[in-house]
């Protein structure tokens, strides 16, 4: 059976659940081979064979990781020249979906972003299904020249774990002088909030400038629910929440189980970034505000009221 | 400093969009279009690297917009012209209809190749129709030009760019030598409206029309029929179902919880 070649997304080892889920993905396709770039192999190495890497890719050199994007690529067009694999799936974050661009480029293959499923195709290759226009429509797309490229949207499989060898083959790099151009000279690592990950958590409760720069209800509504928190870029340009919080078109894009919007309007950015959640609650003062078209359920009234109230009565349905 | 600016005409967002039937492309037509908003952003970056450029011999600036689409994206390069832009050039082909990001990107490369590779190639995060956010890289790997990519802040000193990119967990400063290409956010400015005097100015700027023959790109790479990906079928979802609405009269947030309950998300 050919390979599938995975891209590992981690921090210093840790390995995203988005990973998993891609390794998930690959097992349909083919036999999921991780490729890991970067330090902290040993913590990440359990993972992978966990949720089923026949194969491990490992690459640590710093010519790699001192740059953007570009090395990464150079890197993966070698390694599809010589394992020959059935698909590359990437994550769909930004860092992801640039290295799956230069990479189509390199090995004149065909590129899909975003996908929210990846299936074996009728006639071997692969199908993708996309959600496009709002979430409107699903369109279902194939690749038809050279080795598909997929990148996958967070939550688009659930991650099984299935025992794979894990074997381990170090891969040698020369990477280019050209691809050396952008250089990263400082990484300023932002503090966790030990709250779930944005695009990986499946309850995210957002605030917007309902809140009026006041975030605790807010945090307290989401830390009952084990939830993510989001904002709305209103919040986010105040300088009331972090930039890599925001939810929408230009921020996060999430698909959570549950997502509820506090004090924000529903503005078509706004929801390019949370449309395709299962389910959508929305708390905001005015009846006519646009996400409520969207709910499942709404509570028209203020937030400040009503959160804590829920907050209070959650917490009391826990015991 | 010499900039060139990749500019994309889009469906106006609010807009309904939907699939044409006949060739399974978006459908554009009877759909009102405006430059993409992303890339106003790339327009006020590179005016402002210009303003406060001032060459070594004193030499001039110019700052070109580039645009890929059909007759209509004409409006898109007399925005960013009444902005402030110097020149523009469109990319105006019947064969690029149904052009991928692949097929747009080497259109691109090649109409900077002709231009002339500038200091700088600036272009948006995404479009804010198709958003892909892979032109960009496309075009570096396609250009060979280092890759530095959604800036939030960007900054030229001599022969140097530097850029801060706000990643998920660290935010990163990359530098990279000029030549290079640079894509912005929304977080990096606050475009500028056209003045009255800039409007006024961009009726005399020169613009240019090329076809793919001006370019030496063979039409059989572009459009519809030459994408490495195609659409096998597309399915409208069912619209959401309306959901149920309380008015806060003292037990909204009980009513939340209850729902959260049932709903077993508590
Ligand atoms: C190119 C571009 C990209 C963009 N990208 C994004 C993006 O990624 N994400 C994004 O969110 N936006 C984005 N926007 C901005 C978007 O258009 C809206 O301006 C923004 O989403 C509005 O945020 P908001 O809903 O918090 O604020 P508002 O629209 O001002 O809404 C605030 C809401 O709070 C309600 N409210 C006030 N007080 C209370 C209270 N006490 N209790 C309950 N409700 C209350 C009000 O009734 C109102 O509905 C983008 C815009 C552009 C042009
Ligand atoms: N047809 C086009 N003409 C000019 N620039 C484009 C075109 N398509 C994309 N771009 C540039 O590439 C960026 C990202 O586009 P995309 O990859 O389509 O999301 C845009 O912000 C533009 O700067």
């Amino acid at each position: 059976m050919a390979e599938v070649l995975v891209l590992v997304d981690h921090t210093e080892g840790a390995v995203r659940k988005t990973t998993t889920e891609l390794l998930t993905i690959a097992r349909r396709l083919g036999e999921p081979s991780a490729v890991f770039v970067g330090t902290g192999f040993d913590g990440a190495k359990e993972t992978l064979a966990q949720y089923g890497a026949e194969k491990i890719y490992r690459v640590e050199s710093t010519d790699v990781t001192d740059y953007l994007v570009a090395p990464i690529a150079e890197v993966l067009a070698m390694i599809v020249g010589s394992a020959a694999p059935a698909a590359v799936l990437l994550s769909s974050s930004p860092g992801h979906k640039e290295i799956a661009a230069r990479l189509a480029i390199k090995i004149e293959s065909g590129l899909i972003t975003d996908a929210v499923d990846v299936q074996a195709g009728d006639s071997g290759g692969l199908s993708t299904t996309q959600s496009v226009f709002a979430g409107g429509f699903a369109v279902r797309a194939t690749v038809t020249k050279g080795t598909p490229i997929v990148t996958v949207k967070p939550n688009s499989a659930t991650p099984e774990a299935v025992a794979g060898a894990a074997v381990e083959q170090a891969v040698e790099v020369s990477i280019s002088e050209s691809a050396k151009g952008a250089r990263i000279t400082d990484s300023q690592v932002k503090a966790a909030s030990g709250r779930p990950e944005l695009t990986e958590a499946a309850i995210v409760v957002s605030g917007g400038r309902g809140t009026g720069g006041d975030f605790s209800k807010v945090e307290e509504f989401a830390d009952s629910l084990g939830a993510a928190v989001g904002a709305s870029r209103a919040a986010v340009d105040a300088g009331w929440y972090p930039h890599g919080n925001q939810i929408g078109q230009t921020g996060k894009q999430v698909s959570p189980q549950l997502y509820v919007a506090a004090g924000i309007s529903g503005a078509i950015q706004h929801r390019a970034g949370m449309q395709t959640s299962k389910t959508i609650i929305a708390i905001n003062k005015d009846a006519e505000a646009p996400i409520f078209e969207l709910v499942d359920f709404g509570v028209v009234g203020d937030l400040f009221t009503v959160l804590p109230q829920a907050t209070k009565a959650v917490h009391t349905a826990k015991g | 400093m010499n900039i060139v600016i990749c500019i994309k005409y889009v469906p106006d967002a609010q807009a309904d969009l939907t699939f044409s039937e006949s060739d399974n492309t978006t459908d554009r037509l009877g759909v009102e279009g405006l430059l993409s908003e992303l890339d106003e952003y790339a327009i006020e970056a590179g005016l402002k690297l210009v303003e406060g450029a001032v060459g070594p011999d004193g030499a001039a600036s110019t700052v070109t917009v580039l645009t890929v689409g059909p007759d209509r994206a004409a409006d898109a390069i007399k925005k960013a012209l009444q902005m402030g832009a110097n020149a523009g050039v469109h990319v105006n082909d019947e064969a690029i209809h149904g052009s991928d990001a692949v097929a747009t990107s080497l259109i691109l490369a090649q109409a900077i190749k002709k231009i002339g590779i500038p200091d700088l190639v600036l272009t948006g995060m995404a479009s804010t129709d198709g958003a892909m956010g892979v032109v960009p890289a496309m075009l570096a790997e396609r250009l060979g030009l280092p890759q530095v990519t959604l800036a939030s802040e960007v900054t030229v000193e001599g022969e140097t760019v530097t850029i801060r990119r706000d990643g998920d967990l660290a935010s990163e400063t990359i530098t990279a030598s000029l030549p290079a290409l640079v894509s912005v956010t929304d977080q990096i400015n606050e475009p500028r409206y056209p003045s009255f005097k800039g409007i006024m100015a961009a009726k005399k700027k020169p613009v240019e029309t090329w076809s793919l023959a001006d370019l030496g790109v063979d039409a059989a790479l572009v459009g519809l029929g030459a994408a490495w990906t195609t659409v096998e079928s597309f399915a409208k979802r069912p619209p959401r179902v309306k959901g149920q609405i309380v008015t806060d009269e003292g037990e909204g947030g009980t009513r939340l919880a209850e729902f959260l309950t049932a709903q077993k998300f508590a």
